[in-house]
């Protein structure tokens, strides 16, 4: 699997998604500045956690607007995987390529922790790993996590099984929202699901030295999928 | 044009000059000094950037060990972690700002902190922090708890940089001055760190970074003086934090770094251009000439005197070799931020700026830099506690227990860790709510241990032993994790220097903190000193506060306070007198606040610790935690709260149990093991005094003879505290 990071300024987990992609799959991940207006040739574009442009004016609405940000668009089109989390995931929805949006988490602070998450779908090429129902212990840390969109939107999304993970309790059951998101979603696909949209941060649940690694099974995942 | 202002001794005295300084600028230079020229004095000869009262005291710290790579003096401390690696640590405070406005005054304080780290050519690893408030009830303390916290976090998180430690604690003698103290923990390679001595004449003086507002004007002058009514005026005293520039402003100096460009960089703070480059010049003995139109600004009409105070954030002077200007610039053009070429470095060993074509400024450094007054105040000795007497016997070591484990001091600080990220970059091994973080070395086995310690209570009481003690908790902490403590930064609060019983308190520590660098091995490689935290006469507890670095050589080998397992044996080590004068059973269960506090026997420090961390590494110890604040007690059920199991303990006979229980005897350790024969042979053949207590498992936690209680209740009542202060209604 190749790899591209895309690199916005402001961007802060880029080597730790970098770093959870080399050890999935063998390979480091090019690094691309934002205002590159090309790509190289890759299996999956990823979007890292961070604070672009300061999240200034709204998370992720500056960097949507990147140069990069039109070849992510065309790749995407082209079916090419991306992967989005925390601000990438802003910066995508922000980007019209996930549906929804990313308010402030019900709480109004930021929160860092790890929060239990449920594998909706074991189908798709960043969840082949995982169980349906599997439940993850994954780090989360940001502000702006609550996942809106209106009813009938929400209504397609799990209509069409395009919910990837939701918030829950350790046991699966559902009960334990940290950020106030609708319908406890914490990652959803786009409708060809080769688009991944998710707040918290499997990158930081793939090392044994440092916590679980309830996330590396994503990268797993990508790697045989992506070979 | 702006209007000339009238320079006397009543500006001076504005400035924050006593009319014996002002005499003395007046006799140095020959002739009145300029606006400008005036407020660069006070600025320099500023308590905060002179170190005029605490020079003298400052010097007793041993600052020297084989492994000292940069000792005080520049913008941080440095030491060797192998691999050609150091790490490049400080720790400062901002106190006074962060009082007037809590959110910008936190956040410009870790942003201050970050940029001295990576000014030394050192990536940001790991930030930690300590905080100290009023009393949880008083009208001001919420406010000033939510927004000191979010603004280290609003800095911290946006920089990626994990906030993996600190300590927070209240008393009501910081009700009129919260300390906020702040502390980064960088790396750095051993032969590219880089200093702030300017050299080569003609080399080129570079601006970096955001532009200069009128922001922060004489910040280090307020930050000089205590306290009186309407300190909420000087608010326009406080800077206003950018941590996106400063992100950016970090990977464009990483990256020139990365080339030979660079001959001595300094970072902007605390009395802006002025400071940064009086000391660079001052300390590479040569002058330094600006242009001050050249300088990036954000307001229009800026004075000399306005560019020159400015304490505006997120900005960098640099001294380049000639001809890689237009190299440097392409990098900071990259990341969009302000590059100037503002002036170069002369042999004349003055500061001369030239605003509008004309000489506005013209001084020579040394005076300015180097000669700043010395005073050796008087110090009047603090008073030696009474002893305690004999103290009753608790109704209930339960709940005895329960008031000390939901009192805000020990109450779990989970409300303020969780608004920090304190796991970007990916190499936090141990979160925070531990005695030290832990955070490993990017591609390797190693880590370092990180804390930051203080009993500010044992420092009024008794400054010497308090002093001695801070250091001895932090080397502490260090070992109960099974590092190797290495060096610490220091951060000394304290009340009005120009009162002798406030210069004896800090005289005092000193001397303790002496005592225990020494017997501990563990140098001063860098600090700083905030003093006139004091509102109208009355100053806050003697705050020394300690920050430590130490190594795990391998991760394998280190260990947390959490009991995991059922049936290990439980081994307290050191001994224990039941020493209760000054502990925290006392204030939160008796109601007073005397007695002298716990003696520190630093040779048993030594010993002890030596011994817990071989056998921490000998891998015969599966949980250890520091004894410190509430004792023994505490110590247990924190350890049990933290890992879901329980732990039965009896009392050794005719052991009184509130002494034994509750008392804060320095020098322990409570450890678990599968091996309590091992253990204990190895402790006694060390010497060192040692008991077996009971073991671990169930769902409780059980003291024979006096009480039972669920874990699940434990944590209940420590995790409401901080949650219930913060939820509460009208403050």
């Amino acid at each position: 699997m190749k790899a591209a990071v895309v690199i916005f300024p402001g961007s802060n987990r880029e080597h730790d998604i970098a770093a959870a992609l080399e050890a999935s799959s063998g390979r480091k991940p090019v690094f691309v500045w934002h205002g590159e207006a090309e790509i190289p040739p890759v299996d999956l574009i990823v979007l890292p956690g961070g604070f672009s442009h300061g999240d200034y004016l709204r998370c992720g609405a500056m960097a949507a607007h990147s140069p990069v940000m039109r070849a992510v668009k065309t790749r995407a089109e082209q079916g090419v995987a991306v992967l989005g989390v925390c601000n990438g995931f802003q910066i995508l929805t922000e980007a019209g390529l996930l549906p929804g949006a990313l308010l402030v988490n019900a709480g109004r602070k930021f929160i860092c922790r790890n929060v239990n998450l449920r594998v909706e779908t074991s189908q798709s090429l960043f969840t082949n790993r995982y169980e349906r129902d599997q439940v993850l212990s994954v780090p989360m840390a940001h502000n702006e996590g609550n996942y809106v969109a209106d009813g009938d939107e929400l209504d397609r999304l799990e209509g069409e099984g395009l919910v990837a993970f939701r918030y829950c309790r350790a046991d699966g059951g559902t009960g334990d929202n940290p950020n106030g998101s609708a319908r406890d979603i914490a990652g959803v696909f786009n409708r060809s699901k080769t688009v991944l949209g998710m707040m918290p941060h499997p990158e930081n649940a793939s090392d044994p030295a440092v916590g679980s690694i309830d996330g590396k099974g994503l990268f797993d995942s990508l790697a045989a999928a992506l070979k | 044009m702006a209007r000339e202002v009238r320079v006397d001794q009543a500006l001076a005295a504005e400035y924050g000059l006593k009319p014996d300084e002002y005499a003395r600028i007046l006799t140095l230079l020959g002739r009145t000094p300029n606006q400008a020229e005036l407020g660069m004095f006070s600025a320099m000869w500023s308590e905060h950037c002179s170190y005029k009262s605490s020079r003298k005291w400052l010097r007793r710290l041993p600052t020297q060990a084989p492994w000292v790579v940069q000792g005080p003096g520049e913008n941080a401390g440095a030491i060797d972690i192998g691999g050609g690696l150091a790490a490049v640590f400080k720790m400062e405070s901002h106190n006074h700002p962060s009082f007037i406005e809590p959110y910008q005054g936190a956040a410009t304080g870790v942003g201050g902190i970050l940029r001295d780290v990576f000014t030394m050519g050192a990536r940001p690893i790991a930030n930690l922090n300590a905080l100290r408030f009023g009393a949880p009830d008083h009208p001001k303390t919420k406010h000033l708890v939510g927004g000191v916290v979010a603004g280290i976090g609003g800095y911290g998180n946006c920089m990626g940089i994990p906030t993996v430690a600190g300590e927070c604690t209240f008393h009501p003698a910081y009700n009129g001055n919260i300390l906020v103290n702040a502390m980064t923990v960088g790396l750095a390679r051993i032969d590219r760190i880089f200093r702030s001595a300017a050299a080569g004449i003609g080399n080129p003086v570079v601006y970096v970074g955001s532009k200069t507002g009128r922001d922060g004007i004489h910040g280090a002058t307020m930050a000089s003086a205590e306290f009186g009514e309407g300190s909420e005026e000087k608010r326009p005293t406080v800077q206003v934090g950018d941590p996106f520039t400063e992100k950016l402003l970090l990977e464009a100096c990483l990256e020139l770094m990365a080339s030979d460009a660079i001959v001595a960089i300094q970072d902007m703070g605390a009395a802006g251009l002025t400071s940064s480059s009086c000391e660079m010049a001052g300390k590479g003995g040569v002058g330094i000439e600006l242009d001050l139109d050249r300088v990036p600004c954000r307001e229009t009409a800026m004075t000399a005197y306005e560019i020159m105070l400015s304490e505006s954030q997120e900005r960098m002077l640099m001294v380049l070799k000639a001809g890689r200007e237009d190299a440097a610039r392409r990098v900071f053009e990259k990341w969009e931020l302000d590059f100037a070429v503002i002036g170069r470095i002369t042999d004349s060993g003055k500061v001369v700026c030239r605003k509008d074509g004309k000489v506005a400024v013209d001084l020579p450094v040394g005076p300015l830099a180097d000669e700043a007054p010395l005073y050796d105040r008087p110090t009047k000795p603090t008073p030696k506690a009474k002893p305690l007497g004999k103290l009753p016997a608790p109704r209930s070591v339960g709940d005895a227990l329960k008031t000390l484990l939901a009192c805000p001091d020990l109450a779990s600080k989970r409300w303020i860790w969780e608004q920090y990220d304190h796991l970007v970059m990916g190499n936090t091994v141990q979160r925070p709510g531990g005695d030290a973080a832990v955070v490993r070395l990017p591609g390797s086995r190693k880590a370092l241990a990180l804390t930051t310690d203080c009993t500010p209570r044992y420092c009024q009481a008794e400054p010497e032993a308090g002093g001695a003690q801070a250091v001895a908790e932090c080397w502490r902490n260090l070992t109960a994790v099974g590092a190797r403590p290495l060096a610490i930064t220091d951060c000394l609060n304290f009340g009005n220097p120009e009162r002798p019983e406030i210069m004896g308190q800090f005289a005092g520590c000193i001397e303790g903190m002496r005592a225990a660098c020494l017997a501990l091995d563990f140098p001063v490689v860098s600090g700083n000193v905030s003093l006139y935290n004091e509102t109208s006469g009355r100053g806050v507890l003697p705050t020394p506060q300690i920050g430590g670095v130490g190594v795990l050589d391998d991760l394998t080998f280190g260990v947390g306070l959490a009991l995991r397992q059922p049936d290990l044996a439980l081994i307290l080590v050191g001994e224990t007198k039941g020493h209760l004068g000054q502990s925290l059973y006392l204030r939160e269960v008796l109601g007073r606040e005397d007695g002298p506090p716990p003696p520190v026997d630093l040779a048993a420090e030594r010993r002890n610790g030596d011994t817990v961390r071989a056998l921490i590494r000998a891998g015969m110890v599966e949980a250890c935690h520091d004894l410190s604040d509430g004792g023994l007690l505490v110590a247990l059920a924190e350890m049990a709260m933290a890992g879901g199991q329980g732990a039965r303990i009896a009392l050794p006979k005719g052991a009184s149990p509130h002494a034994f229980l509750f008392g804060e005897d320095q020098a322990r350790y409570l450890i678990a093991t599968s091996d309590p024969v091992g253990t204990l042979s190895v402790l006694r053949a060390k010497d060192v005094s040692a008991q077996a207590l009971g073991e671990s498992g169930g769902r409780t936690l059980t003291v024979e003879g006096h009480c039972t209680i669920s874990i699940a209740e434990l944590r209940a009542l420590h995790e409401s505290t901080l949650p219930a202060l913060m939820a509460a209604p009208g403050r």
